[in-house]
């Protein structure tokens, strides 16, 4: 598979930008910012500098974009795996609290009892993640446990 | 009390009429400090030593809440990449301020005064501006915010100078403060890149009561402190909030936010109140043609930044109009100037007018840049 190379931009003060550049000439990213919430930008195509879309996205929304964009197959496929267990579930969710920090240190089984069984950086999914994985920004942790666990879960990736 | 409850309801209402019509709510307050107080239609005495000390407040936490803002990373990455840009900036824009003080007779210190005014553009409205016009996501907008880091970091350097100049410290009191000043930021900033989760725990606090008042409290201790040392308290409020970072700086910003908008309005008003409306109109020719200027020179230094970091023409007009803003650092700037009775009293008209230009100028300009440029596009492909 042919990797897209997405560039990422510190906005001082704001966020972060990633984006990268589509075959149709354009450029597609998404601003992070720091109290969570996303800005989904599309440029110009007269202008390649400027932005021709700017939508703001709570991070639900964001989770949803994703869903419909990221990992869809990954998670369909867990999602019909779990089926038939009762009470378990799967969720996407924005790790916004913990960029430049291990997976070890979210501590997330012994505080809430759901799992990280995969984390989505940039549209690629990198399975099985152990506790020195390093989280960067924009990172969306796929989370697997019953809907209390993922609820907490969802509290401690965002705010630590 | 009547008269402070007034006093915050028509603060209200003028933020108000502010947001509706999409402009910053600086220059209504300050235009609503002038119509009262000295000269105005109605003196307010009563309020003096509460508007006092919460003006004073309301720098310590407009500093706060901007170090908060940045974390020590995005300090020093933004101060690499612009520091020429940064350079550009400070010759261009703080030379008109210093030139205009000197032609006016108005000596040294305030053409250093001066200087200040007229070079810092107002973060707070230049990324309300870009974030209101979308423009966020634009490939220019990195490198106005990284010039914004510089000026922020420069002030961090200015203020503790000019602090010193005004108290009429000689000039290697000045060094002194200078030298100080610099090893206190360069240590804050080692310590917050290394350690900062050590001290965004202490501050830290579940609950809202004892955090809100560690937060306060500290800003308030290390602003005194750093007043103690000659090193103005603005700057001590601003290296706490670099030293707080992650989500402590994210959980601190909601909390201060409403009394930074509280305390930093009534420093803006206490600045009108403090200045006679009739000494402005003897300096609003200058006033007029600083702002001509200035703005000129603003669009200069976005243009090269942008041009540097190979942004095409649109893109670095949009950078250029976005640093024209002038605001709140300006008035701080010159309410310090004015405070200290070493300037000349014209000085805080001067301000005054100068800003209410500018801080109107400045979103109109970022606003109408695209279309102007669109149009003179145009028209040289039509000729």
């Amino acid at each position: 598979m042919i990797g897209v190379n997405v560039e990422i931009t510190p906005l001082p003060g704001i966020g972060t930008r990633q984006d990268f550049m589509i075959r149709a000439g354009r450029r597609i990213g998404v601003i992070t910012y720091r109290d969570g919430r996303f800005e989904l930008i599309l440029s110009k195509a007269s202008d390649p500098d400027s932005c021709a879309a700017s939508i703001p996205l709570s991070p639900e929304e964001a989770n949803t974009l994703a869903g419909l964009l990221g990992a869809p197959q990954l998670v369909a496929h867990l999602r019909e795996e779990h089926r038939d267990i009762t009470g378990i579930t799967t969720r996407q969710l924005p790790v916004t609290a913990f960029a430049n920090r291990t997976l070890g240190e979210t501590a997330l089984r012994t505080r809430t009892g759901a799992s990280i069984v995969a984390v989505v950086r940039s549209g690629n999914a990198h399975p099985s993640p152990g506790p020195d994985f390093l989280f960067e920004n924009g990172d969306l942790a796929v989370v697997v446990g019953t809907a209390e666990g993922l609820d907490a879960a969802a509290e401690i990736l965002h705010g630590g | 009390m009547i008269q402070l409850g007034a006093v915050f309801f028509g603060l209200g209402l003028l933020g108000r009429v502010a947001w509706k019509m999409g402009i910053s709510p600086i220059p209504l307050y300050l235009v609503g400090g002038l119509a009262f107080g000295v000269g105005g239609l109605v003196p307010l005495h009563g309020i003096q030593e509460f508007t006092h000390i919460a003006s004073e407040i309301g720098v310590v936490l407009l500093l706060l809440l901007l170090g908060l803002e940045y974390s020590a990373s995005e300090l020093t990455t933004g101060l690499k990449r612009s520091w020429m840009a940064g350079v550009l900036d400070l010759v261009l824009n703080a030379a008109p301020g210093a030139i205009a003080a000197l032609l006016l007779g108005w000596g040294p210190v305030a053409a250093l005064a001066m200087a200040g005014v007229t070079y810092i553009s107002s973060s707070g409205i230049v990324a309300k501006v870009l974030g209101d016009l979308g423009r966020l996501g634009n490939r220019e907008t990195p490198v106005v915010l990284s010039v914004l880091v510089f000026e922020d970091l420069a002030m961090a350097v200015y203020l503790p100078v000019l602090t010193a100049v005004l108290s009429g410290v000689s000039f290697f009191g000045g060094l002194t403060s200078v030298g100080i000043s610099l090893l206190a930021i360069t240590v804050v900033l080692v310590v917050a890149l290394k350690y900062g989760r050590f001290i965004s725990a202490v501050v830290d606090s579940p609950d809202h009561e004892v955090f809100l008042l560690k937060l306060l409290g500290s800003a308030l201790l290390v602003a005194g402190l750093a007043s103690q040392l000659q090193v103005s308290a603005a700057v001590g409020a601003f290296l706490l909030g670099i030293a707080i970072s992650g989500s402590t700086a994210e959980n601190a910003t909601r909390l201060l936010e409403p009394l930074r908008d509280l305390f930093a309005a009534m420093f803006f008003v206490v600045f009108g109140l403090n200045t006679d409306p009739n000494s402005i109109p003897p300096v609003l020719g200058i006033a007029v043609a600083l702002a001509a200027i200035t703005t000129l020179t603003k669009v200069v230094t976005g243009w090269w930044a942008a041009r540097r970091q190979g942004i095409g023409k649109m893109g670095r007009m949009r950078a250029g109009a976005a640093l024209v803003a002038r605001g709140e650092f300006s008035i701080v700037i010159a309410g310090l100037a004015v405070a200290s009775g070493q300037v000349d009293e014209q000085l805080a008209a001067l301000a005054t007018a100068y800003v209410l230009l500018m801080a109107i100028l400045g979103p109109i300009a970022a606003k109408y840049v695209e279309p102007i440029g669109e149009f003179f596009q145009r028209r040289r492909q039509t000729v």
